[in-house]
């Protein structure tokens, strides 16, 4: 499934730079460098971090999309960083568990 | 063997936000020698976290990367406080990181785990009160 298809199941683009990308799987994780140990490359990443050095993260760590559940705010710095790094991502209004749950239903 | 490579970086170790820009960097230009996906991302993911160490750790510090047809060598050196216990620093969730940095999703103490784990040899120069060089390589061959 691509990153873009998944604007048609309630998520919202927050900055989408590369929505062609394909989703290989899902993980969840709000410390950093647990993710980057964990995550594997092309997974939809789900967070409710929303500081600068997520992109980064998901940069560095091939992540496919960042999800930020909960309705979290982003900030303009954090959009404006994930454009310019080719970034992807994307908001849940839901919880991070039934976004999971939302995203395993479409994944499958 | 043909000639390598050699990327050098200043690490700024008062700009937290920014950290990240040589990792960042590297990554980009591994992409343009045509390098595997999977080799750059353990290549930068180690880098990124030794260049968190050294902000949070070591104000700043300095990052060489050494490309060879056989392999990527990180050389990260910095003048900080050095590492009081290597091995205790090696274990998962071991950390000495401030709230202040936990607040930023770092401080796990997954940092040198990781270093560990996506690299294929590790080394680990430190002097208490002088600073820690970290030696990595990445096999290309």
């Amino acid at each position: 499934m691509k990153v873009k298809e998944l604007l048609a199941h309630g998520f919202e683009a927050l900055a989408l730079p590369d929505g062609e990308r394909e989703i290989d799987g899902v993980y969840i994780g709000d410390l950093l460098s647990w993710v980057m140990g964990r995550a594997q490359m092309d997974n939809a990443w789900i967070t409710i971090m929303t500081n600068v050095n997520v992109v980064a993260v998901a940069s560095l760590a091939d992540t496919s999309c960042v999800i930020l559940a909960e309705g979290v705010a982003m900030t303009d710095e954090l959009k404006d960083t994930a454009q310019a790094k080719d970034v992807n991502i994307l908001g849940s209004s839901e919880p991070i568990y039934e976004t999971a749950v939302r995203l395993a239903g479409l994944l499958a | 063997m043909s000639d390598s490579l050699v990327f050098h970086f200043d690490v700024d170790g008062d700009n937290f936000t920014s950290a990240g820009q040589a990792s960042t960097q590297v990554k980009k230009n591994l992409r343009q020698l045509g390098l595997s996906p999977a080799i750059i991302r353990r290549v930068s993911i180690a880098m990124y976290e030794g260049e968190i160490n050294m902000v949070i750790h070591a104000n700043g510090g300095t990052a060489d990367v050494v490309v060879t047809e056989e392999y990527i060598e990180i050389v990260l050196e910095d003048r900080g406080p050095g590492i009081q216990n290597v091995e205790q620093a090696m274990q998962e969730g071991f950390s000495t990181a401030t709230d202040s940095i936990r607040s930023l999703g770092f401080g796990a103490g997954m940092g040198l785990p990781n270093m560990k784990r996506y690299t294929d040899s590790m080394s680990i120069d430190t002097v208490i009160g002088e600073g820690t060089t970290i030696t990595m390589r990445v096999n290309l061959a």
